[in-house]
């Protein structure tokens, strides 16, 4: 195994492994939280959110984006998360928090970051917080289903026969084994809400297009625990309706946010965007609304 | 004409498999090159899973030095796990390179390197899942030229039957000029097919193609010899050596992979080659001469690098690092660039001495303390002789106690087993060192929560070094050491208690000395290991050492050898061994007098600091050490400061 230094980096734990950590000189406080929302897309929604949660802090440093970090021995970089879309599920809006120790615009931390970041991990909006909880302002999703190889009208009945029960279990594979899920009372609406029959063209680039027809299925899920995926909501049209797609269906994360009255989702970082109408009013807004 | 990408068939199965991230490509520095812009094709495999092989530095630097060429790309594939190679064989879906998902039968160049003989069965499952014949003799125009490189390839001949082409040796220069030679030869309208482009490149003297020379066998079952069997072809391969690592700044642009990978950092590699003579150590023979990078050099390279990438953390990366001529300047002055900015460095350093502590000690000036490894490697003074790697039993407690009294609480001490003329007595003496270990430590620190590993490898007899002719104990004799040894430390329970033991069984490195040592009728066993399901190899758990036997047992008895014939049997002076028409530099009779000097228990000076001892490698490569700028001692230059 020697003789292996040469050609392989050293397995970690072998040699002297050490972090130089700063602590006699205490990272400076943070002044200001970011809110961000990106997407990730394409290949990259096979990331798992320890993945994209590495690829951000890497991609903060190689931005020089001045975060702030935690004290002691091993300092860790004050990024929040709130929730994660599972893997092999696109977004379009997840949700980051950075605390910052210098004001700086929200549009330049958006393009450093971009730039930083790998392609199909992006920042689609950074907005300076304005106080409040973000995971408060959340508490469903919108997700956009491309079902391939289903015909439109066999998923229309396949939904209008979940909406029609109140119950519908599924078995879902948790830590602890099978564990039995009621979808329908985290299920606030499905529609289809396109159908393309014999369509040649995806809709977006990254979805895949495995046989035709093709039906797209948008659902607003309520969330609960257990958490409701858009799978389980797949696997009830199954136990309903007896509806099996032919080939992996593809789910994008379109939306989060409160749910309205009218079943609608209120967009989480509105009220920050109110306070800082643009980007030059941050540097008069006090500290206290962006300390926890 | 263009090739497509095969994702849209990969996709629908990613879902099913586990850690789909390791096969889509898209990481931070990864290159996409438009295929038919360029004239030469490279596909480069570490023949392991995603998270060991992005990782490897070598496959790194051969990516970006052919990606820089006008005329060439390059892309990388890894090996794909069981599951997702079932699904790939019920749905038809070849061998793919992450970077843009072609496949890997579509490429002019195949590129394995091999760290570790046990991926040899890898190879075998990429090459099928590509399309391309198992053996050379068996492919045509359309297949890749399959060319394996790394350090296992000094001893190629296990694998020769399924290799067109091999190099020995450091890869920058190589691949360019490989690449030459295949441009041309397309451009003329490939005369003479597949024959004339290998004979091309193995006219060379630096490229070796198997097939072009026969080995004829003795009737004992040794070698009778290893003899070209064309025109055109030289009789010996010379490995290759690249001078200058200034010139040679690669990786420059690390990658980042998304997924978790073995090493969650960076690597600057502060010099190539190791002279210090550890007869064990296929790489230090193998790499000489020393070839440093220059201080400024390095620090260009930990600041681009880190610029590159956002890693924070870099090892400064060699076979001996704290051997560096000016290791003290360059460990004062990145600490002093890197403080307060959470970038952390370290120095995977495994000599015993001080001055490794005082290193540590100034990377980690304000920091926590955790960790530091030694390796003494032999557990009796004795057998250090035999090694040569000298350090006395008072160098390393005194070692270890500066260690603990700085601060670090944990000590992990690098050791082998079954090396030559090894007794119970010498591994046992562990026991005696590790207690010693801690009662000095103890009393050094003045805790009680010290804490020491002992952690053990079997010892693999190697090509190209002074044990090439040693007989490797076998496993039950490793084993049963290993077992006293647990005993012993626990012995006392006072001493034991702080001290932990971390060893495999020895059989897997048995099968690795088979294929270390083997010639090429080890292929056949390589084969049925493979047809009878063997993967991974490398990886405890799927390791099946009943499958080598049985395999070893089938193929070759026929020609009257057999596993303990190629590991613990003890070769003759005299004797032709498979990998001597393959030129490492080093002297045979070097080799050999080294052996018995290692009999004796006499050591070997390093020449870095002590006249040239005539191993053979300079003169007949044309090389010679690079230390230091005037090779007399530090140059007294320093880091450039890099403005923020």
């Amino acid at each position: 195994m020697v003789g292996d230094h040469y050609s392989t980096p050293f397995p970690p734990g072998q040699g002297v492994e050490l972090n130089r950590k700063d602590q006699p000189n205490p990272s400076r406080s943070p002044v200001a939280k970011l809110r961000l929302r990106y997407a990730k897309r394409g290949k990259l929604r096979f990331t798992s959110h320890r993945d994209i949660a590495r690829a951000f802090e890497r991609a903060v440093r190689k931005a020089h984006i001045p975060v702030a970090y935690s004290q002691g021995f091993s300092p860790h970089p004050k990024i929040s998360w709130v929730g994660a879309a599972p893997t092999g599920v696109a977004s379009e809006a997840e949700y980051v928090e950075i605390q910052v120790v210098e004001r700086l615009r929200p549009e330049r931390i958006l393009e450093q970051l971009n730039d930083a970041l790998p392609e199909g991990l992006d920042v689609r909006e950074a907005v300076v917080a304005a106080g409040g909880s973000l995971p408060a302002r959340i508490d469903a999703s919108s997700w956009r289903l491309a079902v391939s190889g289903v015909a439109g009208a066999e998923l229309s009945r396949a939904v209008a026969a979940l909406l029609a029960v109140d119950h519908v279990e599924v078995d879902r594979m948790t830590k602890n084994g099978m564990r039995k899920l009621d979808v329908r009372p985290a299920l606030v609406s499905a529609q289809v809400e396109a159908v393309r029959e014999h369509s040649s063209e995806p809709t977006e680039p990254e979805e895949t297009t495995v046989g035709e027809p093709y039906g797209i299925l948008t659902l607003v899920v309520r969330q609960m625990t257990p958490t409701v995926r858009p799978d389980d909501v797949l696997s009830a049209l199954g136990v309903v309706a007896g509806l099996v797609p032919p080939a992996p269906v593809t789910a994008t994360r379109m939306a989060q946010g409160r749910l309205d009255d009218a079943g609608g989702l209120v967009d989480p970082l509105l009220e920050d965007r109110a306070a800082v109408p643009d980007g030059t009013a941050e540097e008069r807004k006090p500290a206290r609304n962006v300390v926890e | 004409m263009s090739v497509e990408s095969v994702f849209p068939r990969l996709e629908p199965l990613l879902p099913k498999v586990s850690k789909p991230v390791q096969y889509v490509g898209g990481e931070l520095n990864a290159t996409v090159k438009d295929w038919d812009a360029v004239e030469v094709r490279w596909a480069l495999m570490y023949p392991d899973a995603y998270e060991v092989g992005v990782a490897n530095q070598g496959i790194m630097i051969l990516y970006e030095v052919l990606n820089e060429r006008s005329d060439a790309l390059a892309e990388r594939t890894y090996s794909v796990w069981p599951d997702l190679e079932a699904l790939m064989r019920e749905h038809a879906v070849p061998q793919f390179t992450v970077d843009s998902h072609r496949p890997v039968g579509a490429f002019d160049v195949f590129g394995v390197s091999f760290a570790t003989e046990l991926g040899y069965t890898n190879l075998l499952t990429a090459l099928d899942l590509a399309g391309i014949p198992l053996r050379a003799r068996d492919r045509t125009g359309e297949h890749p030229v399959v060319l394996g490189g790394g350090h296992a390839a000094f001893n190629p001949e296990p694998i020769a039957d399924f290799l067109d082409a091999v190099v020995l040796g450091d890869g920058e220069q190589a691949v360019g000029e490989i690449t030459d030679i295949v441009r041309a030869w397309k451009a003329d309208g490939r005369p003479g097919g597949r024959d004339e482009l290998l004979t091309r490149l193995a006219e060379t003297g630096n490229v070796y193609v198997p097939t072009f020379y026969d080995v004829s066998y003795l009737p004992g079952g040794g070698i009778d010899a290893v003899l070209p069997n064309r025109e055109r072809i030289p009789e010996r391969v010379s490995k290759r050596t690249t001078m200058d690592l200034d010139d040679w700044s690669y990786p420059k642009k690390p990658l980042v992979p998304l997924a978790e990978s073995v090493h969650e950092r960076m690597s600057v590699e502060i010099f190539r080659g190791c002279t210090r003579g550890c007869r064990f150590c296929q790489a230090g023979m193998i790499t000489r001469p020393v070839r440093e990078r220059s201080i400024e050099g390095i620090g260009n390279m930990v600041h681009n690098g880190l610029e590159a990438t956002g890693f924070e953390e870099v090892g400064l990366l060699s076979l001996s690092s704290a051997d560096h001529s000016e290791i003290g300047g360059i460990t004062k002055e990145l600490a002093d660039r890197y403080e307060g900015t959470n970038t952390s460095l370290s120095l995977p350093s495994t000599r015993v001495d001080a001055f490794n502590v005082d290193l540590a000690n100034e990377l980690s000036r304000n920091g926590r303390r955790s960790g530091l490894t030694f390796a003494p490697e032999g557990g009796s003074e004795r057998i250090r002789r035999v090694i040569n790697k000298m350090a006395s039993e008072e160098d390393l407690i005194r070692t270890v106690s500066t260690a603990y009294a700085s601060g670090w609480l944990q000590v992990k001490l690098y050791f082998m087993c079954g090396l030559p003329t090894e007794t119970d007595e010498d591994v046992l003496q562990i026991a005696h060192m590790a207690h010693e270990v801690i009662k000095a430590g103890r009393e050094a620190s003045g805790r009680k929560d010290i804490h020491c590993t002992i952690s053990i490898g079997g010892f693999v007899p190697k090509p190209h070094t002074p044990f090439q002719w040693a007989a490797q104990t076998d496993p039950d004799t490793v084993d049963s050491r290993l077992r006293k040894l647990r005993a012993e430390i626990n012995s006392d329970r006072r001493l034991g208690r702080n001290i932990g033991m971390r060893y495999h069984d020895g059989k897997p490195s048995f099968i690795e000395g088979l294929l270390s040592r083997g010639d090429r009728r080890i292929g056949r066993v390589i084969e049925r290991v493979w047809l009878d399901g063997g993967r991974f190899d490398g990886w405890q758990e799927r390791f099946s050492y009943q499958r080598w036997v049985d395999a070893c047992a089938a193929e070759l008895e026929p020609f009257g050898v057999s596993l303990d014939w190629y590991t613990t049997r003890e070769r003759e002076e005299t004797e032709v061994l498979p990998w001597d028409h393959l030129d490492s530099g080093l002297d045979k009779e070097w080799l050999w007098a080294d052996w018995q000097d290692s009999l004796e228990g006499n050591e070997q000076d390093d020449c870095r600091w002590t006249p040239c001892f005539d191993c053979g490698v300079c003169p007949s490569m044309d090389t010679d050490i690079q230390i230091g700028p005037s090779q007399s001692g530090p140059s007294g230059r320093t880091l450039l400061p890099i403005s923020p």
